[in-house]
């Protein structure tokens, strides 16, 4: 069937900010969909709050509006727009909830809109659990075996028909309250005791357990001619019981056999059609019953996922681009393999390789922690190899967690080992690996951990092996073999106790080394176009075909971690972008499935590979670049930047020296000083003792941080001694670096951040944005606006004026981030990095020009003068404002304070783009899913400084019609200074107490400021309290007002939206995007 | 364990690797089957004899071997080339491994091969006889023997694989069979026979050499040409049997060799393919429905579609290269597909050509009945 033409304009959802649980895998697949809908011809619309994407670049989708995804938003939208069709099915849960939203509030049917991939009752079939389950009993699939009791007299027949464990479910109580395990009949019988008391119905839902069985998932495509086909099977390492996001996972399937296969594939097959997906692709999850092969069905997710984007870098299909032409109306034989080129679309994709997907958590941040059924890593690494083994080795050592491969976890006795062992967590691996190299054998560890002892005998392989290496000669047989079970030469260093470069010198002179093999989809069957590589030791690879021109290594930025994201890939991809209109070929190193970077077109030739200096070290070898980019990628690449430029691989851009000397302390604060520029007083101590004394003379408080850090980690503010040595001691701990970096702590100062871009000559200010909040919070969970709102013109002359000479003294050619402090009118320089920074493409969006892309043409050789506008190069500024809210992933970490503070706890961000700041950021408030009331009670409690400014807030408030409510302290306060206020008790003082004021629901807004030495745990409870009732809490007082100034707004007016595209016509200066010779 | 085992072809390329099936040396065709999962019934699938089967999927034996999923009694492939053999399988139908099996059945087969750099060859060259041995390590030598090997065009491997004497099977049987199919047995699965019992038929398996009165004595219903291995054009007696039970109008399904056969009773001319179609994700559209179904596929020989006459036509067309995948007579009870319905390996897509093939049978029937 060809594409229909009863359509002409499609709107695409985007998923907004990067949370836990939805990666940047939705960039992926919306820029993958909006491309294959602009190629059929379509007008495209998209929404998406999200700036840090490639998808909303002006030049993806015709119309872009970054704006909130509400439906309020969504309906002035599609007023605007009026499209003939919504595409929701790329935009992961998101876009699929707010579709529902805006359908069942009748905004569809209003401005008759369809939706296209799956329809409204599909979604409901396939999201409802009661509509799923029936749906799934009427075709005769096996469900976990479930039943509801009412009282406690037949429990001896539910537990014989259920058997053991019981997970125990009240009804209709918050957050699971009343349920639990049962183990054994006893167990049982209390548990529904206590459930039946605990539900408001009196009823208890009793399920099977199915923890602990082996886990499935098919990628499958359906089209409209009901024609099926499953890109590819994944099984997961860990068993039912741990989300699926935080298990390793193998494709395609290991330990089914053909028909155990054939059968899921027939069930999948079975569900897509009852659910009724038609147009695109959706993932179908099984759990098999190891002991029996029983099979049931767990869910179904009728849109494209993060396993989707898994599935597709696994085998080279594009699923979403696919999903795209099958939602208008293409069937699968109609469309060619993007890959072969040759053969059709309709086809199962064959590898003759392994993968694993290996999960990042953020441990750093927030320790760590056991697994279950919520979703919490936040970022994936995948690897392919041509056994399980040597991707596994792969996968974890492109983590970047600090192991280089398959390694054990910290020694302890054989008790509380096997313990780690059984149960899920973000190190249970390592915990693996180390009872298998403490002897336990195969079964036990299977039956503690549930693990497939497939998986276990094949890492007992890798225990093995290196155990044998201890002591024995590094032969050239030796060495092939361990590389062939993926070994890296850091792996082998510390077993052989070598050092790694030592290794790597015997192991070139002995010409053991990777080959390439290509991923083409179809094993080898046919010839493929697409260059798209991974590395393995085999005796010959894939033939690499030579191309003339320019070759361009990109090193991309590694699995996303709090502090490193989607903006670094976005950049990278840019990066591709400038080299592509230049002619020049990009050769991309990455190793994250959810990113644009790793999508088969994004660049010339992708390697699908870990990025450590090895690996990197081995293709710069294989391809031999012109240059290498590592400004792009964040910490990753410039890591390997000094030792590859060390290894003579030419570094394209600011060369890694000028790099380390802006992070060496004692070379910039020279510099400063030769420049005339003023940056807190600083000194590095070595000692407690030296910490102690620098503190003294800077004075308290002081800002402190080990040296070599990223995203602010272990970064505090300290105010007194006695807190200062409790630091050092921590530190110490933490990291093999003795040495901490003790700043003055610049309280209460306004925090700035400049994006630019130097050629050498000339110093391009792409953007400067004034922080909401206050010295002290990172600037990665700072919102922060654009242009500044509420800065002098003086300050920011001399900011402009500073950054232009810090860019020329560092000998930046391409990007630099500068950060600042303005204190009583003095402007001080906090740090310069002359790298691309997390907010260069929130810059790029609001600004209009692709300062990432600029930055790369900089480095190829152009000038300044000829790619920026001459206005923009001058300093003009857009007459809109744009505000970058952070994006915190505090829910999913139970007894984390949700405070803000030196070290990067957020995940992503959202912009609001509109004339002024308070409409902008009322936009990024809402976009960010703070609800900011419009009436009802204020609950304030703030610090002594924030006193006198708290007066003007609550005025305001007033004013606006609210209602205050504070502890006696600040109650007073308010009182002494005419303004009344309700009092509330505080924790301990009797009840209600605040806390439980806000579990009636009694308050519509916190502002609640903790003073700066340790949280109090009032403080703390309130906090928590209302982040889990989702009740808007704002920590400090520089946000207090922004908040209040968008109130204002809010009650005033009604919001508008504008596409960049018209925005842009308002710009003082032209933004076309494409090269000026 | 670290027995060396090499692989020649008789373009002189020598691989080394290690033994993991029985020591000793085979020789045959290779080919290479890109099907994950499922190598146990290709193990079995006695359309393998005579070659040497290089899987594309680099990890085999994860579930060794279980005792529902064999496609004949004994393996009737030359040989196996693995990238890596698993010794350690799970899977709770599984009864031994892949190594054990190979050895019991006295299989040579060679791992550690770079099986993907030898099945680009294999593309570029096309199917390339082959020598494995564990007990030849010398290059010249053993590219030799490959060399000195007959070709599979004009063998009549269907004589060496069918059955001796004729033989019911009875496994998931239905009790009172609604029908009766004689299957001329060229090698046959028993996922054919499975497929046979689960639609209600009963099953009798004759030898390849029956001939038609013989067949036509057991008064059935419909007479099904099974798979086998190799060239069709040496098996003429059948071909011969065809003929007739045609003229009989005897309702007639044919798959894969038996597909091949069909073409040549009805004056085709077959030829071979470069390097064959051997896995299990070949698209196939149905030209009747416009459907397209994922289809297992082993053939190395093809049926010329332009050589047969116009009262045939095609039903179905590989989406990959174009070729003829299907086809049925205008007039006559008779149709065929190049592929495997019966899958086993592979997907289940294609199985309601059984009902086809019933529903042939009983349209015969009734209209013999008036």
């Amino acid at each position: 069937m060809p594409k229909r033409t009863d359509i002409r304009k499609i709107l695409v959802i985007g998923s907004g900010s990067i949370v836990i649980g939805q990666g940047c895998e939705f960039d992926y697949s919306g820029t993958q969909g909006l491309k294959a809908l602009r190629e059929e011809g379509y007008e495209t619309v998209l929404i998406n709050s999200n700036p840090a994407t490639i998808m909303t670049d002006p030049e993806i989708a015709d119309r872009t509006y970054i704006e909130p995804l509400t439906p309020a938003y969504l309906e002035k939208v599609i007023a605007a727009e009026r499209p003939q069709a919504v595409l929701p099915t790329l935009g992961g849960q998101t876009a699929l909830n707010l579709t529902v939203a805006a359908a069942e509030r009748g905004i569809l049917d209003k401005y008759g809109v369809e939706i296209l991939g799956a329809r409204l009752e599909v979604i409901r079939k396939a999201e409802d659990r009661q509509l799923f389950k029936a749906a799934m009993l009427k075709i005769g699939l096996d469900l976990p075996r479930s039943l509801v009791v009412t009282d406690e007299t037949d429990l001896k027949r539910a537990a014989q028909e259920l058997g053991f464990p019981i997970i125990v479910r009240a009804s209709f109580t918050l957050g699971g309250a009343g349920g639990g395990i049962a183990y054994h009949f006893d167990e049982l019988r209390s548990r529904v005791h206590t459930a039946l008391e605990m539900s408001p119905v009196k009823k208890v839902l009793l399920e099977e357990s199915i923890i602990g069985w082996k886990e499935y998932e098919l990628e499958v495509m359906r089209d409209r001619a009901d024609n099926f086909v499953v890109i590819c099977s994944i099984e997961n390492v860990d068993p039912m019981g741990v989300h699926t996001g935080d298990s390793v996972t193998v494709a395609p399937a290991q330990t089914l056999t053909d028909r155990q296969y054939q059968e899921m594939r027939d069930d999948a097959r079975r569900v897509v059609t009852e659910i009724g997906v038609e147009t695109g692709g959706c993932n179908i999850q099984f759990a098999v019953d190891p002991r029996t092969g029983r099979r049931v069905v767990i869910e179904i997710n009728p849109r494209v996922s993060r396993s989707s984007a898994l599935a597709s870098k696994a085998t080279g299909f594009p699923i979403a681009r696919i999903a795209a032409k099958l939602a208008v109306g293409y069937t699968l034989d109609e469309l060619p393999n993007d890959i072969t080129k040759a053969t059709p679309a309709s086809f199962e994709p064959a590898i003759d390789y392994v993968v694993v997907k290996a999960p990042r958590f953020a441990t750093e941040k927030f320790g760590e922690f056991p697994l279950d059924t919520a979703m919490k890593s936040v970022g994936e690494a995948m690897a392919v190899g041509r056994t399980f083994k040597e991707a596994l080795q792969k996968a974890l050592r492109g983590l970047e967690s600090g192991k280089k491969g398959f390694e054990g976890a910290e020694a302890v006795d054989e008790e509380s080992l096997l313990k780690s062992v059984g149960t899920p967590s973000s190190s249970r691996l390592y915990h693996v690996q180390s009872a298998l190299a403490r002897g336990i054998s195969v079964e036990r560890i299977a039956e503690v951990s549930r693990i497939d002892p497939w998986f276990l005998n094949q890492m007992r392989e890798l225990v093995d092996f290196e155990a044998g290496l201890k002591g024995a000669a590094l032969d050239a047989g030796l060495l092939r073999r361990a590389k062939r079970l993926g070994f890296s030469d850091a792996q082998i260093a510390r077993a052989t106790g070598r050092s790694e470069a030592a290794v790597r010198t015997r192991r070139r002179r002995l010409g053991v080394r990777p080959v390439y093999k290509l991923v083409d989809t179809c094993a080898g069957e046919f010839p493929s176009k697409t260059p798209y590589f991974y590395s393995t030791y085999e005796p010959s690879g894939d033939p690499i075909a030579s191309r003339p021109g320019r070759k361009i290594m990109i090193l991309g930025s590694g699995p996303n971690r709090i502090g490193q994201g989607i903006e670094f890939d976005y950049c990278c991809v840019q990066a591709a972008k400038a080299l592509r209109e230049m002619g020049a070929a990009s050769i991309m190193v990455n190793c994250n499935p959810e990113t644009v970077s790793t999508d088969f077109d994004s660049s010339d030739r992708l390697y699908f590979e870990p990025l450590t200096l090895e690996d990197v070290l081995e293709i710069v070898d294989a391809e031999r670049p012109d240059g290498v980019i590592v400004q792009f990628g964040g910490q990753t690449p410039l890591n390997l930047a000094l030792a590859l430029e060390k290894a003579g691989v030419p570094i394209l851009g600011t060369q890694p020296s000028a790099i380390d000397a802006a992070e060496d302390r004692r070379l910039f604060g020279a510099a400063l000083k030769k420049l005339g520029i003023l940056a807190p007083e600083s000194g590095i101590a070595r000692t407690p003792e030296a910490a102690l004394k620098i503190a003294r003379r800077i004075g308290y408080p002081v800002m402190v941080r080990p040296s070599y850090v990223l995203g602010g980690r272990m970064m505090e503010i300290v105010y007194d001694d006695a807190a200062l040595l409790d630091y050092a001691e921590r530190a110490r701990r933490a990291s093999l670096h003795p040495s901490i970096l003790i700043d003055r702590f610049l309280a209460d100062a306004a925090e700035l951040d400049v994006d630019a871009v130097c050629d050498g000559r000339d110093v391009w200010i792409a953007g400067v944005m004034e922080h909401i909040e206050e010295a002290g919070v990172h600037s990665g969970d700072s919102a922060c606006t654009l242009p500044p709102h509420s800065l002098p013109p003086a300050a920011l002359a001399q900011v402009r004026e500073h950054t232009r000479r810090l860019a020329l003294h560092l000998k930046v050619k391409g990007l630099i981030n500068v950060q600042y402090a303005i204190k009583d009118g003095a402007v001080y320089v906090l740090e310069a990095n002359p790298r691309a920074s997390r907010t260069v493409p929130f810059v790029s969006k609001a600004a209009g020009l692709p300062v990432a892309r600029i930055a790369t043409w900089v480095m190829m050789g152009k000038t300044l003068r000829k790619l920026v506008p001459s206005a923009a190069l001058k300093g003009a500024v857009p007459p809109y404002t744009a505000t970058k809210e952070a994006v915190l992933p505090f829910i999913k970490f139970p007894g984390v304070d949700p405070r803000l503070g030196p070290e990067m706890k957020s995940t992503g961000e959202v912009m609001g783009l509109d004339s002024d700041f308070p409409r902008s950021f009322a936009k990024s408030q809402e976009a960010a899913g703070l609800n900011l009331p419009s009436g009802g009670a204020v609950f304030v409690s703030v610090r002594d400084e924030d006193k006198p400014e708290i007066l003007h807030v609550a005025r305001s408030l007033r004013q606006m019609g609210f209602t205050l409510t504070a502890t006696r302290s600040t109650a007073e306060y308010l009182s002494r200074h005419g303004l009344s206020a309700q009092r509330v008790a505080k924790i301990g003082e009797g009840k209600p107490d605040v806390v439980d004021l806000l579990k009636q629901r009694g308050l519509s807004l916190v502002i609640n400021t903790p003073s700066g030495k340790r949280s109090r745990a009032d403080g703390y409870a309130i906090r928590r309290t209302a982040l889990e009732l989702d009740i808007p809490c704002i920590t400090n007082i520089r946000s207090v007002r922004a908040a209040v100034h968008a109130i204002a707004v809010i009650q005033g007016a009604e919001m508008s939206v504008t596409p960049l595209q018209d925005r842009y016509k308002d710009l003082p200066y032209p933004v076309d995007m494409s090269l000026k010779s | 364990m670290n027995d060396k085992a090499w692989l020649a072809l008789e373009d002189g390329t020598v691989l080394e690797g290690r033994a993991c099936g029985a020591a000793g040396e085979t020789g045959g065709e290779s080919v290479f089957n890109t099907a994950m999962t499922g190598y146990q019934e290709i193990l079995t699938d006695p359309s393998y004899c005579g070659q040497i089967v290089t899987m594309t999927y680099p990890q085999i034996g994860n579930y060794g071997i279980t005792a529902a999923d064999h496609e004949s009694a004994r393996p009737r492939l030359a040989g196996l080339v693995v990238r890596e053999l698993c010794r350690h399988p799970s899977n709770h139908e599984s009864v031994e491994s892949v190594g054990d099996f190979l050895k019991k059945h006295g299989i040579v087969a060679v791992e550690d091969i770079d099986t993907r750099a030898l099945t680009l060859r294999l593309r570029e060259r096309g199917a390339l006889r082959g020598v494995i041995s564990t007990l030849d390590g010398d290059p010249k030598r053993l590219a030799a023997k490959a060399r000195a090997l007959p070709s599979m065009t004009g063998r009549n491997l269907a004589k060496v694989v069918t059955c001796e004497k004729p033989w019911e099977w009875t496994e998931g049987s239905q009790p009172k069979p609604a029908r009766r199919v004689v299957v001329m047995d060229f090698g046959v699965k028993y996922g054919i026979l499975r497929r046979l019992a689960a639609m209600g038929a009963a099953a009798t398996v004759v030898p390849a050499s029956t001939t038609a009165d013989d067949i036509l004595r057991l008064n059935p219903d419909g007479v099904l040409l099974s798979n086998g291995p190799g060239d069709p054009e040496p098996v003429a007696d059948a071909v011969e049997t065809i003929r007739r039970l045609l003229i009989e109008r005897v309702p007639l399904f044919g798959i894969c060799l038996g597909h091949q056969l069909l073409g040549l009773a009805l004056g085709g001319r077959t030829f071979k393919l470069k390097f064959g179609h051997h896995g299990s994700n070949h698209p196939v559209k149905d030209l009747a429905t416009g459907r397209v179904e994922i289809t297992a596929q082993n053939h190395g020989f093809c049926v010329d579609l332009d050589s047969l006459p116009k009262e045939v036509r095609t039903t179905h067309v590989n989406l990959n290269d174009g070729t003829s995948e299907g086809m049925a007579h205008a007039s006559l009870p008779a149709f065929s597909v190049q592929y495997h319905p019966e899958a086993c390996a592979g997907p289940h897509d294609s199985r309601y050509l059984f009902d086809r093939f019933a529903a042939l049978m009983d349209a015969r029937r009734a209209a013999a009945a008036r």
